[in-house]
């Protein structure tokens, strides 16, 4: 608290100083520190409240850091409430998240109050900072007061669809908090979750699977569309989500997929008959009569996840450990044994879960394990329930073969000082002796030597062992029963006693010396005994009455009258049970007959089994797991189907805007090396662009030209395609089935291939398919494509590209240099809000211009995407390139340095108004809605006279569309033509209507909200129709 | 999925509660002080406690218990993850990780529990990511702050969440631009009385030190990388590289981080053969005993070097937890100091260096409770050694490249052994 003391001295109250320093002295015993604290609580926390509510912002913070203080203590700062939500919407980012703190501690018990702070959290959520947006909708959906749920509805509704992922992230968490607050919601925030899924970023992947597990679980059905995405982001997510995930997908295989354990023999066998029988099978439909074919998406998930066993976090290598482990064909499960011997190295309580699943699984499969036993040799400075697993674990590897080394290393462990580890041991070599037959004898001579050790717990544990071995194999062992009646007299241990006893009346003729000496002798201690001890005193008196009568009959009788009187009810009844069974009397003589067969029955050897045995039962990994009894909110795995239910339903349609790729790449087309030579995109989209805008030949014909002619090309298919367009555009309309044939032919052809070639891209650079998907749908297309219909701003390829170029650089300027741009009017690739440039550099010198690049640029704050540096042009070479500029909506020239090695020229860009504008399609009807908000100061309008060869609709489109980048509306009526389009920088909406009106005059009207644009635009427009 | 999370330290008091979602009574720890009354050892309690209403989880650093309380299934080790992932942080940042430097900085404290959760489900965990969200305490820093009213708290999303190498910030500066990279291989092993290797393997880490301007792309490969068996890597290592290349390629972490962590193969594929792959650099001569009815013992233990490749063994430290019959021990080392301690019966010997000429010892005699019988075992001595500037599997860094940054790192690799669980049975 060094923080505190500093501060806190410099305001001087003496007071306050000795406090600070009574709060920060650790204090010795809690229910004291409570009684003295308790009267200085009072006056603290009115200081407190003093601080709080004073204007120093220094104050308020030091203050809320005393209280969050208290909160850590866990004492209670309730009071405090009303002075600290006043703080609520402070500005000092630090006293705000404080204040956050106290809000989710205390807003339940404070309801009315924390009411206060809602309206500061509705605004913090249109906050234009991700991280306030994020933070206030954290706080609002954790204060967990009922009132708000409807607030809290409408904000995660609204995250959900937030731009910033890690908005939506948060929004996924509160979807969990607001389940748990108001369970109603439930189909509400299904929706949202359903929404959420389909999301594509790793960060919100963990965050949504999580609110699904919690709050439905059962509705597998949402994940079907989702699987492959999850299966493919997996590698990517975050490591905490990356848990989440695969044990919700674990759970999903389970569900959908059929057992890939199906055993060699049977499947061989039903793989015949299916040969033979085949239409037989098909009608008695058997789900086996298939030789099994794993799902591909089965597969997918196997192998998607075998990479992040390598993962540095223990719970996600356990999660795909646990994974393989439930789904994975048998043969494939021992991959996963390696990296969980490795997290045997991570801290103790990862050892102890570690060992935990891995005793279950031994169980099942000793050989994935086997030849890592070493790893499960004890330590001495192991914690003891870390010995325990780990004993389990090697007493289920031990085998034949092994059997030599475990029990020499069991020999040390016997010895142990830690004696419950050693009593362990005694268990685990009497495990190892009943299952390996081989080693029964040396385990048994090994326990009767351990019998004469010193420590009781070990020989108890001995004896229990012994016993368990001998009923076993009874019939070679009187020898050893002997010498355990011998060490009786020693034995102190209850248990041990009893096993003994019980096991000289079991075998009462193997030992016919003995055993009735022991009788008397416990006669003689009967009465100081534990009761576990007298009721088996009491089983061997019967047995050897019954076997022995005469010599151990008043023996008997004394041991009975003796349990007739003990203060145990079990031996006084055992006692009255015996004396009926097996001494004869006239009542009970039907059954005194048959006391030698009931008490002498011949019992079953107990099994000596392991505490994992069944304790797969629940999935590994979990918490069930680990404490063995279901776990509240425990999802059961469910068993394999025995009929995998449909796959198609996990197939996803292919999205619309994937389908338009396919138009840019005719299938004669071959991009792919292009793109693999690493081709910057720049370079290549004009073309792709193009030829998308142009009709099917000219298509062809583009394609065929390389890469490298591009240019040219380029401005080849401009001119054909803005000379063809009226042409296409009605002959289209009118065959629109052929057409829709026409495109979708080669899509389906060019499926897998394209989609093999644009994997990389749409991982690599979002913007592009943004870019791309803008460009793709020109104004032709648009009675056909479904993308056009849905308004608004849908931008469409470019009408008309004029070749006018301008000069940037003069070759006699530019000591050799010149460089021309132009205006492609595309969509730019780099931002949808700047202008693309075209720049074509030539080098008229006559030796080679090295790094040619942008330099300095003014305005400073002119966001300009700068073309990658051309190392070298070489004497009479050109190059073209492009850039991209926001001009943020004004004719104001863009003004840079174009720089070589050696020089540096100022040069500028000054764009018309009509190059600021991308096209848009809409409908007319849209166009009028559109318009109808535009008007008054957004509206300006003109009357020109024009020439009469301009009064066809071809031409006016024609000069318009010269003048400014827009888009052909479809009009219903001749004399009224409609264009529109929208600024690149703001994507304010702009549209032109040009009335034909009687004797050649025409009415021009311009709506946009950017007036200034707007009359700029008229003057162009009056002007180019004028001369037209 | 995490509800609450308290702090006990080793007497027993809960020094630090937080909740993240609805409050839970510290009465929950009762449990938890039950299991761990009926515990011998702090070691002992079970890191997973079931009860009526909660599931108690809870790891043990630093002699403090960090106990969370989750209301429903989630896989155990997540939790456990979690946990010791928030002791690393405080480690991070306040240096140490007591009772004394949580209660100082319960600020700071509170503020990045409130970060790295949300509703009991991770948000984040990057120290990157972190350290942009909160800036650590520096005294320096606290003195700036009290003076111009700044904060330690950022205002911004830190970069990382959002990017695809969220283990980076951007726009790290470094006037001297370094890259070190330690690999460190611990030797765990069990010898057993007549000192033959029971067991033993080799663990390495490779741990960097990175202060590199930018973006840079490194690239580590390795002589031998046949040598490693079995690795995890850090978020940041490119797995497809090293699936197909056996190459390291990765955009590192800002600072110090983990980078690989390994294990040697030798003798796995061989279990019943003898461990006798891996070189045991140190060997032990002991003589123990015992005699029945005196109250006497003697101790003789003599350490010396076996195969080290010709470096020398230092820093090595004995320890041993003696039998609880002996009271007390009157020993006599060649060099170093030892200390036995008469109640934990903890014996320790801090040798120092291993002279080869003059090899240390440790002699004497041992009292007896007089009339306990002898115990039955004899101690385990846990040894403790550094060997520096050479991994003990052969492991070598063939070279580092650095890829998309322009100007030229400094690079260093130092090698390190050192013994990690290494036990003589006697």
């Amino acid at each position: 608290m060094s923080t505190n003391n500093l501060s806190y001295n410099d305001q001087g109250g003496t007071d306050s100083a000795v406090e600070v320093g009574q709060e920060t002295t650790p204090t010795s015993s809690n229910a004291g520190a409570g009684f003295g604290l308790f009267s200085v609580d009072f006056k603290k926390n009115d200081d407190l409240k003093e601080m709080l509510e004073s204007n120093k912002e220094s104050l308020k913070l030091e203050a809320m850091k005393r209280v969050v203080g208290l909160i850590a203590k866990g004492k209670n700062a309730s009071e405090l409430f009303p002075a600290v939500v006043k703080n609520v919407a402070s500005k000092n980012i630090e006293l705000k998240k404080l204040v956050y703190v106290y809000l989710v501690r205390y807003a339940e018990e404070q309801q009315d109050l924390a009411l206060l702070s809602i309206s500061t959290f509705q605004r913090a959520l249109k906050d234009p900072n991700q991280l306030i947006r994020a933070s206030a909708l954290r706080v609002l959906s954790s204060i967990r007061v009922p009132i708000i749920v409807p607030i809290m509805m409408l904000a995660i509704k609204e995250a959900a669809s937030d731009m910033s992922p890690y908005v939506r992230k948060t929004s996924a968490h509160a979807i969990q908090k607001l389940y748990s607050l108001d369970q109603d919601q439930k189909d509400l925030l299904i929706e949202v979750i359903e929404k959420l899924l389909k999301d594509k970023s790793t960060l919100v992947a963990g965050s949504v699977v999580m609110a699904f597990e919690e709050v439905c679980p059962d509705r597998i059905d949402l994940i079907h569309k989702n699987y492959r995405k999850l299966c493919n982001l997996l590698v990517d997510v975050e490591e905490w989500g990356q848990v989440v995930i695969i044990s919700m997908l674990t759970r999903y295989a389970r569900t959908q997929f059929t057992s890939p354990w199906k055993e060699d023999g049977v499947f061989d066998e039903h793989s015949e008959r299916a040969f033979y029988e085949s239409d037989e099978e098909k009608t008695r439909n058997e789900p086996e009569a298939k030789p099994y074919m794993m799902d591909p998406d089965h597969r997918l998930l196997l192998r998607n996840t075998k990479p992040l066993l390598q993962s540095r976090n223990t719970a996600v290598v356990m999660s795909v450990a646990q994974l393989y482990w439930h789904l994975a064909p048998k043969n494939e499960v021992s991959i996963v044994t390696k990296s969980l011997v490795r997290l045997l190295r991570s801290h103790r309580e990862v050892q102890y879960i570690v060992l935990q699943n891995i005793a279950s699984m031994s169980i099942q499969r000793k050989g994935m394990f086997e030849p890592y036993m070493k790893s499960f040799y004890v330590r001495s400075t192991d914690a003891t329930h870390i010995k325990s697993l780990k004993l389990e674990i090697l007493t289920s590897l031990a085998n034949e073969a092994n059997i030599s080394t475990v029990l020499r290393e069991f020999q040390t462990y016997v010895k142990s000082q830690d004696k419950e580890f050693a009593a362990g041991t005694i268990q685990a070599i009497g495990r190892c002796a009943t299952n390996i037959s081989e080693v029964t004898d040396t385990c048994l001579n090994g326990l009767v030597l351990l019998l004469s050790n010193r420590d009781e717990t070990v020989v108890a544990e001995s004896v229990v062992v012994i016993r368990k071995l001998l009923q076993t194999q009874p019939t070679q062992h009187s020898d050893i029963i002997k010498h355990m009646a011998k060490l009786f007299d020693n034995i102190t241990v209850p248990m041990a006693r009893a096993s003994i006893l019980w096991l000289m009346g079991e075998y009462c003729e193997r030992v016919p010396k003995i055993a009735p000496d022991v009788l008397r002798k416990m006669a003689k201690s009967f009465t100081s005994e534990e009761d576990i001890v007298k009721l088996q005193t009491v089983n061997l008196a019967a047995k050897l009455y019954l076997t022995n009568s005469k010599q151990t009959k008043l023996l008997t009788q004394y041991i009975l009258n003796l349990g007739k009187y003990d203060q145990n009810y079990d031996i006084r009844d055992r006692t009255r049970f015996i004396r009926q069974l097996i001494v004869p009397n006239d009542k009970n003589g039907a059954l005194s007959k048959y006391a030698h067969r009931i008490l002498l029955a011949p019992k079953p050897a107990p099994l000596l089994e392991s505490a994992y045995k069944d304790r797969d039962r629940y999935q590994l990994g979990t918490l069930s797991h680990t404490i063995n009894t279901k776990a509240s909110g425990y999802l059961e795995l469910s068993d394999w189907p025995a009929v995998a239910p449909d796959q198609s339903v996990r197939n996803v349609e292919v999205i619309e805007p994937v389908k338009i790729h396919h138009f840019i790449f005719p299938s004669t087309a071959h991009p792919t090396p292009a793109l693999h030579q690493g081709w910057s995109w720049s370079t290549l989209s004009p073309k792709l662009q193009i030829n998308f805008a142009t009709d099917a030949e000219s298509r062809v014909e583009n394609s065929s030209q390389s890469s490298e002619e591009s240019d040219e090309s380029s401005s080849q298919s401009e001119k054909s395609s803005s000379e063809s367009e009226s042409d296409s555009e009605k002959k289209k309309r009118k065959t629109k089935t052929p057409l829709q044939k026409k495109t979708v032919k080669p899509t389906a052809k060019d499926g897998p291939y394209l989609s093999k070639c644009y994997q990389p891209t749409f991982c690599s650079s979002d913007l592009f398919i943004f870019s791309l998907i803008l460009s793709v749908c020109p104004p032709v297309y648009s009675a056909l494509s479904p993308l056009s219909l849905s308004f608004p701003l849908q931008v469409s390829g470019p009408a008309f590209v004029p070749e006018k170029s301008h000069d940037l650089l003069h070759r006699m300027t530019g000591k050799g240099l010149s460089a021309q741009y132009q205006f492609p009017r595309q969509p730019c690739l780099y931002q949808p809000t700047m202008v693309s440039v075209q720049i074509s550099l030539t080098n008229t010198s006559d030796h080679p211009l090295e790094q040619i690049h942008i330099g300095d640029r003014s305005p400073t704050g002119l966001n300009i995407h700068c073309f990658n540096t051309v190392e070298c042009l070489e004497p009479e070479a050109s190059v073209t390139v492009f850039m991209g500029i926001d001009f943020n909506d004004s004719t104001q020239a863009a003004n840079f340095q174009l720089c070589t090695k050696e020089d540096h020229f100022s040069v500028s860009i000054q764009p018309a108004v009509g190059d600021l504008f991308l096209p848009i399609t809409m409908t007319e009807l849209d166009f009028r809605k559109e318009q109808g908000k535009l008007l008054g100061m957004n509206e300006s309008s003109a009357t020109i006279t024009m020439a009469a060869e301009n009064m066809t609709s071809q031409p006016i489109s024609r000069p318009v569309a010269t003048v400014a980048n827009l888009g052909v509306v479809p009009s219903g009526q001749d004399d009224i033509h409609r264009f529109a389009g929208k600024t690149a920088s703001s994507g304010a909406v702009v549209l032109v209507t040009v009335e034909l009106r009687e004797s050649s005059t025409a009415l021009i009207t311009i709506n946009t909200e950017k007036s200034v644009m707007g009359s700029m635009l008229l003057r162009d427009l009056k002007q180019a129709l004028a001369q037209a | 999925m995490i509800h609450s999370l308290f702090l006990v330290n080793s007497s027993g008091d809960i020094f630090l509660e937080k909740h993240w979602k609805s409050v839970v009574s510290r009465s929950v720890c009762d449990y938890f002080f039950e299991a761990q009354e009926r515990a011998s050892e702090p070691e002992n309690v079970p890191p997973v406690i079931p009860t009526p209403h909660h599931y108690l989880i809870s790891v043990l650093r630093h002699r403090i218990y960090f106990v969370a309380v989750i209301q429903s299934e989630v896989p155990p080790l997540f939790v456990i993850e979690f946990l010791h992932r928030v002791v690393d942080t405080f480690q991070d940042y306040f240096g140490v990780c007591t009772e004394a430097a949580i209660k100082d900085n319960v600020v700071v404290v509170y503020e990045l529990l409130e970060e790295m959760l949300d509703n009991g489900f991770p948000l984040a965990t990057e120290s990157n990511i972190l350290k942009e969200l909160i800036k650590p305490p520096t005294i320096l820093r606290t003195v700036v702050n009290t003076i111009t009213g700044s904060t330690n708290v950022g205002e911004q999303l830190p970069t990382g969440q959002l990017s695809v190498v969220p283990w980076r910030r951007t726009g790290v500066k470094y006037t001297n631009n370094e890259a070190y990279f330690d690999v460190v291989e611990e030797i765990d092993a069990i010898i057993d009385k007549s000192g033959s290797t029971i067991t033993a393997e080799i663990q390495g880490v490779i741990d960097a030190c990175v202060k590199l301007t930018g973006m840079p792309d490194l690239t580590l490969s390795f002589m031998n990388p046949r040598l490693l068996d079995d690795v995890s890597f850090h978020p940041c290592v490119r797995f497809k590289r090293w699936e197909a290349e056996r190459i390291l390629s990765f955009i590192p972490p800002d600072g110090n981080f983990r980078l690989l962590s390994y294990h040697v193969s030798s003798q796995n594929l061989h279990p019943l053969r003898s461990a006798s792959l891996v070189a045991i650099p140190v060997y032990v001569k002991h003589n123990i005993t015992f005699r029945e009815g005196s109250s006497q013992g003697r101790f003789e233990l003599t350490l010396g070097p076996k195969q080290t490749m010709g470096k020398g063994v230092e820093a090595v430290l004995v320890s041993s937890q003696l039998p609880r019959g002996v009271l007390n021990t009157n020993l006599n080392p060649t060099q170093g100091t030892y200390t036995f301690d008469p109640v934990t019966k903890l014996l320790s010997w801090d040798v120092g260096k291993i002279n080869p000429q003059k090899l240390p010892s440790l002699k004497g005699s041992m009292s007896l409770q007089a009339g306990a019988s002898k115990p039955d075992e004899n101690p385990t001595i846990n040894i403790q050694f550094k060997i520096q500037q050479s991994a003990l599997s052969g492991l070598k860094v063939n070279r580092l490249d650095m890829y998309g940054e322009k100007y030229k790192p400094f690079k260093g690799i130092k090698y390190m052994t050192k013994a990690g669980k290494f036990q003589v049975r006697t």
